[in-house]
């Protein structure tokens, strides 16, 4: 199974087993991890806010226009900016590194 | 304000999906109901959050979408003739000297009734707030989420941040009226009604306000009045701008709100219910939908509606404490198809 790392808030490194087919959301929610993800992983929220390890951005799908239309309403928005619902686990990601963005 | 009381059988709190659920089931044993909703609109998360999505989860209702539910939900209790109290927040509950709960919203207005329904879903929507350390001291002084009274901007050197129409709509509103404005968002793309763009953009050219493209990043000023916002460039520099009003339009977010200083039990945010009668540890003062827990509870709609069914024969026996209810179908109880108005 693939791992996903994850940066929390304090810094702190979190190595999550991570089924394919699930969004990075939702890997991170199931750990335990405080990530918001109010609306459930339909892209209309915003609290599920993450960075992406720069040498990883490259390797995502590009977000939808649904995406970068909801990051408008995220807070500290970055380039490595993304929306961890829409984010889905494949194998090739294994290793894929994110860090929490600040709550809000 | 209206300082009168409003008598009723049962106060929802919430007109979401499961709010409206229990108006019918409420109203099937004859139960008169009041709604209230901080939203300017009714249904709740469907309507706010997801009107155009589709829900394939409804049993019997392969396909329909959050704004779809939520008009048949009203064309299913229009017989019941609810009243609904919009753009109010309950904001107090407590038991009244006749020993029936009494509801006081944000907006004054007073309810006493036997028994009181919760069906506030993840709580309030309340816009959310500037997520930055200095904010606090500003809010509500210089520092807005809302415009309460337009008036109160006039002659100020205003930024207003964010690319929605709340954003666009008061950028436009105040433009004439400001000693200065500008706009700050962090994309030069709007999720704004184009005519509000194309304005805005009009306004820009000809200099009547500037558009920064841009996030907040520090707020400065002192006793809660500001002075400036700092304003993070997209190429990555710090653009100090002079200004003695903000407001921030973020889009909104759910808060438990008022809710959490009632006296109920609660567990994580959520209120704790009996699966009987999904009472909480207030007789008579219930807590249906995603508010409320319960060993094996899942936040779905259709939870919600079974959970408003069983909730109402209790709150039957609060309202009236001298009857006996029997159990009825619709298919077959001609008292029932009278109060649904179909003979
Ligand atoms: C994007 C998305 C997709 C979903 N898809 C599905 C699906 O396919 N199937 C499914 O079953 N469920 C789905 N859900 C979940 C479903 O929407 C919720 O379970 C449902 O809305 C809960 O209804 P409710 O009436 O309990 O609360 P809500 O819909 O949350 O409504 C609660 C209302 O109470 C108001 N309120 C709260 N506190 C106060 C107060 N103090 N005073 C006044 N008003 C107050 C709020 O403003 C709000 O309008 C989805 C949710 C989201 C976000
Ligand atoms: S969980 Fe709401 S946008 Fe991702």
């Amino acid at each position: 199974m693939p791992t996903i790392r994850v940066y929390d808030r304090e810094g702190k490194l979190h190595e999550l087993d991570a089924p394919v087919g699930w969004s990075v959301m939702e890997v991170i929610r199931e750990a335990g991890l405080p990530i918001e993800a109010a609306c459930g992983g339909c892209c209309a929220c915003a609290t599920c806010h993450v960075y992406v390890d720069p040498s990883w951005l490259g390797r995502l799908e590009p977000p939808h226009a649904d995406e970068t239309l909801m990051l408008d309403e995220a807070f500290q928005v970055q380039d490595n900016s993304r929306l961890s619902c829409q984010i889905k686990v494949t194998p090739e990601l294994d290793g894929l590194t994110v860090t929490l963005a600040p709550e809000f | 304000m209206n300082g009168e009381t409003i008598s009723t059988d049962l106060v929802i709190i919430g007109a979401g999906p499961v709010g409206l659920f229990a108006v019918f089931e409420a109203g099937l044993l004859g139960l008169r109901c009041h709604l209230v909703d901080t939203l300017d609109k009714i249904g709740g998360q469907c309507a706010e959050l997801y009107p155009d999505k589709p829900i394939y989860d409804i049993p019997a209702v392969p396909r329909c979408t959050g704004q779809e539910l939520i008009d048949r939900l009203l064309e299913q209790i229009r017989p019941f003739e609810p009243a609904f109290h919009l753009r109010e927040q309950a904001e107090r509950l407590e038991r009244a000297e006749n020993g029936k709960w009494r509801v006081t919203t944000s907006a004054g207005t007073v309810f006493e009734a036997p028994a009181v329904a919760i069906a506030a879903g993840a709580g309030s929507f309340v816009p959310r707030r500037l997520p930055l350390p200095e904010a606090e001291r500003f809010e509500g002084r210089s520092l807005f989420y809302a415009v309460r009274r337009s008036e109160a901007f006039h002659g100020h050197r205003i930024v207003v941040a964010g690319g929605g129409d709340s954003a666009l709509d008061w950028v436009l509103a105040l433009q004439p009226h400001a000693a200065s404005i500008a706009l700050v968002h962090r994309r030069d793309e709007f999720r704004a009604a184009p005519k509000s763009v194309e304005r805005m953009r009009r306004l820009a050219a000809e200099g009547a306000l500037r558009l920064i493209i841009g996030q907040i990043a520090g707020l400065e000023g002192r006793d809660g009045e500001l002075e400036a916002v700092r304003i993070r460039t997209q190429d990555g520099r710090e653009e100090r701008l002079d200004c003695d009003r903000l407001l921030a339009f973020y889009g909104l977010k759910m808060e438990l709100g008022p809710i959490a200083n009632w006296g109920l039990a609660l567990d994580k945010g959520q209120i704790k219910v009996d699966t009987e009668a999904f009472e909480t540890n207030l007789p008579g003062v219930f807590a249906i939908g995603d508010i409320c827990t319960y060993p094996g509870k899942l936040k779905l709609i259709l939870s919600g509606f079974h959970e408003a069914a069983l909730m109402c024969q209790k709150a039957f026996r609060y309202c009236r404490p001298n009857e006996r209810l029997v159990f009825r179908y619709t298919t077959s109880s001609t008292d029932l198809q009278k109060k649904l108005g179909v003979i």
